[in-house]
C-alpha cells in the first residue's frame, strides 16, 4: 500500500542497520493487532477510520437530534416552561455546533476516508497515520467540547458565537471557552484530514486515473479539502483571538476598549461560508455517484459537474458578507455581495440541471439510495431559492434572525447535506459492511423523513414571515405563531421516529445477515466506479492489481460497450471483471499508538487552559511523546506482514501510485526498504509537527494546523 | 531506545523513480505544500487584525485602554539585525540542503545546527524586544493594539521556534540513523516560509509608519 508511495524520490542507501533498533521503542511495542476490538485504536487503515468517524458522527446526531428535540418541545406551545431561557441558550447552540462540526463534516469525512482511496484506485491514503491522527484529535475534540455540560454548562452564544454575547461579561460560564478551545482542537484533526486526502488526490491516482477521469465525487471531496485547507485557519484566527479575550484578558472584540465586534464576524463568515459548501459538496458528490447508478446513465455533462463544483469552491470566497448585510457594512459592500450572492446560484443550478437531465430518460429504480437522492434535489432546490431570496438585501434585511433563515439552512442542511449523506449509507452499505439494509424499512425511513422534515421546516418560512425571532426560547399566545409550532413539533418527533426507523433497519439487517449470510457481490447495484471492483466488503489490501484506467466510469465500460443508438450491450460478465480479493502478500502500513498518545495531549491541553494550566502538563507531555515517538517509529512494522507466499501474480511495475510492495525474504533488505518508509515518516511528521509542538507552547497556534 | 552505537551512514541514492507518484512531487513535500498555503492564511488573518487596531483605542473619548503603542517603542536599527538574522538562516538551511544532497552529512548537520543557532538567536532578540516592551508599559492587554501586536509576532515567533525544535530534532536523528534527504528539503520549506512570512511582518508592522 502506501510504502512505496510515501517513499520519496531522495533516499538513503542502506541495509546496515540491526532490526532492533527499528523495532523498540520506550515502553510501547509496535501494536500487531488487525482484528479484534483493541486493533481499532491503533489502526491506520483507512476503511476503518471512515467507518469509525461514521459510528462517531451518529452518535453526535443522535446527541445533537436529542438537543433538536428539546428544542421543538419547548417551543410547541406558547409560554413553555421546559427550558429556561438560559438552557435553551445553551441548547440552541450546541445542537447547531454539534450538527455542523460533529455530524456533518464527520460523516462526510467517513466516506472520504473510505471512498476516495477505492475511487481513484489505491491502496490507502498519502499519510496513513496522520489519517488515523485526524480521527483521534476530532473525536476527543468532540468529547471534550461535550464535556462542557457538565463542566458548567454549554456554549450560549449561537453557532457564530457574536461577539459582544461571547464576551466573558455576557457569557461568564466556561461553555465559550469550550467552543474556542474545543473548536481549535477539532480544527487540528480537520487540517491534518485536509491536507492528507489534498495530497492523496493529487498523488495516488491509480495509472490512467486523470482528474477528469475521477468520480464526481471524488472531485467534490477534493473540493471540499481545498476549500477546508484555506477555511480553517481564518476560523482559527478568530477562535485565537476570542481565547485571548476570554481568557488572557485581551479585548479584540470589546467594543469599550477599541476592540470590533465586526472582526469576529468577518473572520468567522470569511470561514463560514465557505463552510455550508464544505457541507453540502460531499453529498452532492453522492447524488452525483447515485443518481447515475440507478438510472443506467453516465451523469449528464461530466466536465460541467466538476467545473460547477470548482466555482461553487471559489465563489464560496466572494460571499461571506451575506451574512451580514444586517450589521449596518455600508451600501458598496451590500450590493457587492448581493451580486455575488446571486451569481453563485448559477453553478448549484447547473447541477440540478444536469441531475434532472441525468435522470431523464434513464432506466430509473427507485431504491432507498436513490429516493434519498432524489430528496436531496428536490429539497436542495427549495433551500436554494429561499437562499436566492436572502440575496436580495432588503428582503434580507426583513428576515434577518427569523425563522425564515431556520428553514432555509435547515433545508440546505438537513434536506440537502443529511439526506445525501443517508443516501450514501444506503449505497455504500453493502460495500462496506457486505450485507444491505433493508429497502422496505429503508423506503419507511425515507418517507418518514422527508414528511417530518417538511412538517418541520416548511412552517418555519410562514412563522419567519409572520415575524417569530429565532433564538427566543418562548413566545406569546396572542402572537398567533400556535398553530404552525405545533405542526413544526409533531414534525420533528416524527424525524426521530424515522431516526428510529433507520437504527432498526441497522440492527435488523445485520441480525438476519449473521442468521443467513449472503454476500452482496462485489457490484450489487450494477454501478460504474472503482470500488465496485473490490469484493464487499472491501478486503484489506482494497486492489489485488492495481487497475489501469483509461476512461470515466471505468467498471462500467469494463462491463458495458454501447450500439450504434448509444444503449449500453454488456460486454463483459460483471463475475469475469472484478477482484477476487485473494492477494495475501500486500504489504500494509502496520498500526500504531503514537496517533491516539498524541491525539490525546490535546483535550488535556483545552482542561488546562481553561480551568488551570498545571493539567496542561501532562497533555503536553503526551503531546511531544507522540510527536517523537512517532517520528521515531518506521511506518511500517519490519517485522511484521511477511511471508505470506501466495502466487498471487501483481503487476508490479504500474509505475504509480499504489505500486505493491513484493515479500522479502532478505530480512536486512526488508529493514531497508522500511527505513526508507521511515524516512519519509520523518518527512510526514515534520508536516504535523509544528501544529503539535506549538499547541503545547501555547495551543493557540495550534488550531492553526 | 537501544544504546547500539550506530554508524552514521552518509550515502545519498538518487533513484530512477523519481515520478512515483501522480504529480511526481513526494507526497511529504506535497504535504508541506499544503500546509503552508494554509499557514498563509493564519498570518493573513493575524496581520489584517493587526492593521485594524494598530492605532486603537485612538483619541475617541471613553475608551478604555492606554494610549501607548508599539509603534512608538520600536527599536528599528535593532529589530533590523535580527531580521538580518533570521534571513541569514535561510541561506544556511540552502547551504544545508545542499550539503545532503551532496551526500555530505556532516556538513549538513553543521548547516543545520547553524540555522537552529541563527534562529535561537533571532528568537532571544525577540524575547528581549518583548521585555523592553513590557518594561516602558506596553504590556499584552495595555489596549488591543498591544494585544494584537504580540499576538501577531508571537505566533510568528511560536513558528520559528517549532523550527528551531526540529532542526535540532534533525541534527540528532541524523546522528543515530539515516536522514532521509527529502526530510532536510521538505524541513527547509517550512524555514523558508518561515522567514518569507516574517519579512511581511517586519514590512506591515515595522517599516510602515
Amino acid at each position: 500500500m502506501a510504502i512505496t508511495e510515501e517513499r520519496p524520490p531522495l533516499e538513503l542507501t542502506s541495509g546496515d542497520l540491526p532490526p532492533l533498533e527499528v523495532e523498540t521503542l520506550g515502553v510501547f511495542h509496535r501494536p500487531r493487532a488487525t482484528h479484534g476490538w483493541a486493533s481499532w485504536f491503533t489502526t491506520v487503515d483507512h476503511k476503518k477510520i471512515g467507518i469509525m468517524y461514521g459510528f462517531a458522527s451518529f452518535f453526535f446526531l443522535l446527541v445533537g437530534g436529542f438537543e433538536a428535540i428539546l428544542i421543538r418541545t419547548q417551543l410547541a406551545v406558547p409560554g413553555n416552561k421546559l427550558l429556561s431561557a438560559d438552557l435553551y441558550n445553551q441548547v440552541f447552540t450546541m445542537h447547531g455546533v454539534t450538527m455542523v462540526f460533529l455530524v456533518v463534516m464527520p460523516l462526510a469525512a467517513a466516506f472520504a476516508n473510505y471512498l476516495l482511496p477505492l475511487q481513484i484506485g489505491a491502496r490507502d491514503v498519502a499519510f496513513p497515520r496522520m489519517n488515523a491522527l485526524s480521527l483521534w484529535v476530532w473525536l476527543l475534540g468532540a468529547i471534550f467540547f461535550n464535556t462542557s455540560w457538565f463542566l458548567g454548562g454549554g456554549a450560549d452564544g449561537g453557532w457564530f458565537n457574536y461577539a459582544p454575547n461571547s464576551g466573558v461579561v455576557f457569557s461568564p460560564s466556561h461553555g465559550i471557552d469550550f467552543y474556542a478551545v474545543g473548536l481549535l482542537i477539532m480544527g487540528i484533526g480537520s487540517t491534518v484530514s485536509a491536507v492528507n486526502l489534498t495530497v492523496t488526490v493529487l498523488n495516488m491516482r491509480a495509472p490512467g486515473m486523470t482528474l477528469m477521469r475521477m468520480p464526481v465525487f471524488t472531485w467534490m471531496t477534493f473540493i471540499v479539502q481545498v476549500l477546508l485547507v484555506f477555511a480553517l485557519p481564518v476560523i482559527t484566527v478568530a477562535l485565537i483571538l476570542l481565547t485571548a479575550d476570554r481568557m488572557f484578558g485581551a479585548t479584540f472584540f470589546d467594543a469599550s476598549a477599541g476592540g470590533d465586534p465586526f472582526l469576529w464576524e468577518h473572520l468567522f463568515w470569511i470561514f463560514g461560508h465557505p463552510e455550508v459548501y464544505i457541507m453540502i459538496l460531499p453529498s452532492f458528490g453522492i447524488a452525483s455517484e447515485v443518481i447515475p447508478t440507478f438510472s443506467r446513465k453516465p451523469i449528464f455533462g461530466y466536465p460541467f459537474m466538476v467545473g460547477s463544483g470548482i466555482a461553487i469552491g471559489f465563489m464560496g470566497w466572494g460571499v461571506w458578507a451575506h451574512h451580514m448585510f444586517a450589521s449596518g457594512m455600508g451600501p458598496i459592500s451590500v450590493l457587492a455581495f448581493s451580486l455575488a450572492t446571486m451569481f453563485i446560484a448559477v453553478p448549484t443550478g447547473v447541477k440540478i440541471l444536469n441531475w434532472m437531465a441525468t435522470m431523464y430518460g434513464g432506466r430509473i429504480r427507485f431504491t432507498t439510495a436513490m429516493l434519498f437522492s432524489v430528496g436531496l434535489v428536490a429539497m436542495f432546490t427549495i433551500g436554494g431559492l429561499s437562499g436566492v431570496t436572502h440575496a436580495f438585501a432588503p428582503m434580507d434585511t426583513q428576515q434577518t434572525d427569523t425563522y425564515y433563515i431556520v428553514a432555509h439552512f435547515h433545508y440546505v442542511l438537513f434536506g440537502g447535506a443529511l439526506f445525501g449523506l443517508f443516501s450514501g449509507m444506503y449505497f455504500w452499505w453493502p460495500k462496506i459492511f457486505g450485507y444491505f439494509l433493508n429497502e422496505k424499512l429503508g423506503k419507511w425511513h425515507f418517507w418518514l423523513m422527508i414528511l417530518g422534515f417538511n412538517l418541520t421546516f416548511g412552517p418555519m418560512h410562514i412563522l419567519g414571515l409572520q415575524g417569530m425571532m429565532r433564538r427566543t426560547y418562548t413566545y406569546t399566545e396572542g402572537q398567533g405563531f400556535n398553530g404552525w409550532n405545533l405542526v413544526a413539533t409533531i414534525g420533528a418527533y416524527l424525524i426521530a421516529v424515522s431516526i428510529l426507523v433507520f437504527m432498526w433497519n441497522v440492527i435488523r439487517s445485520y441480525r438476519q445477515h449473521r442468521a443467513n449470510p449472503v454476500n452482496p457481490g462485489p457490484d450489487p447495484w450494477d454501478a460504474r466506479s472503482l470500488e465496485w471492483m473490490v469484493p464487499s466488503p472491501t478486503p484489506e489490501h482494497n486492489f489485488d492489481e492495481v487497475p489501469v484506467v483509461e476512461d470515466f466510469d471505468e467498471f462500467w465500460h469494463r462491463k458495458y460497450g454501447h450500439d450504434e443508438q448509444g444503449r449500453p450491450v454488456r460486454i463483459a460478465a460483471t463475475e469475469d471483471v472484478v477482484q477476487k480479493g485473494d492477494a495475501t502478500d500486500v504489504h500494509l502500513p502496520s498500526p500504531s499508538y503514537w496517533p491516539l498518545v498524541l491525539a490525546a495531549g490535546l483535550p488535556l491541553i483545552g482542561y488546562g487552559l481553561i480551568f488551570n494550566l498545571w493539567w496542561a502538563l501532562p497533555g503536553a507531555i503526551l503531546l511531544i511523546a507522540g510527536i517523537y515517538g512517532w517520528v521515531l517509529e518506521p511506518s511500517t512494522d519490519p517485522s511484521a506482514g511477511h511471508g505470506h507466499d501466495d502466487d498471487h501474480h501483481h503487476d508490479g511495475d504500474d509505475g504509480d501510485a499504489a505500486a505493491l510492495e513484493e515479500p522479502s525474504g532478505d530480512e536486512a533488505d526488508t529493514a531497508s526498504g522500511d527505513e526508507a518508509g521511515e524516512g519519509a515518516g520523518v518527512a510526514s511528521a515534520d508536516e504535523p509537527e509544528p501544529a503539535m509542538a506549538s499547541a503545547s507552547a501555547d495551543a493557540e497556534d495550534g488550531g492553526s494546523k | 531506545m537501544t544504546d547500539v552505537a550506530l554508524e552514521p551512514v552518509d550515502d545519498v541514492e538518487f533513484p530512477d523513480d523519481v515520478h512515483a507518484t501522480s504529480t511526481g512531487i513526494s507526497n511529504p513535500k506535497l504535504a508541506m505544500w499544503t500546509y503552508l498555503a494554509s499557514d498563509c492564511l493564519l498570518f493573513g488573518g493575524l496581520i489584517s487584525t493587526y492593521l485594524l487596531y494598530r492605532n486603537r483605542p485612538g483619541n475617541i473619548p471613553g475608551l478604555s485602554g492606554s494610549d501607548l503603542r508599539a509603534s512608538e517603542l520600536f527599536n528599528i536599527p535593532f529589530t533590523s539585525m535580527t531580521s538580518f538574522i533570521l534571513l541569514m538562516s535561510s541561506l544556511t538551511m540552502v547551504l544545508a540542503v545542499n550539503a545532503v544532497m551532496r551526500r555530505d552529512v556532516e556538513r549538513m548537520r553543521l548547516w543545520l545546527v547553524a540555522t537552529s543557532v541563527l534562529g535561537a538567536m533571532f528568537l532571544g532578540g525577540q524575547i528581549y524586544e518583548f521585555a523592553e516592551f513590557v518594561n516602558y508599559g506596553l504590556g499584552y492587554t495595555s489596549n488591543v493594539s498591544a494585544s494584537a501586536f504580540y499576538t501577531l509576532t508571537g505566533l510568528h515567533g511560536a513558528h520559528v521556534a517549532v523550527g528551531v525544535l526540529m532542526l535540532i530534532s534533525a541534527t540528532v536523528y541524523s546522528m543515530r540513523r539515516q536522514l532521509n534527504a527529502e526530510a532536510v528539503e521538505t524541513l527547509g520549506l517550512y524555514w523558508h516560509f518561515v522567514d518569507i512570512v516574517w519579512v511581511v511582518i517586519f514590512a506591515i508592522v515595522y517599516l510602515i509608519p
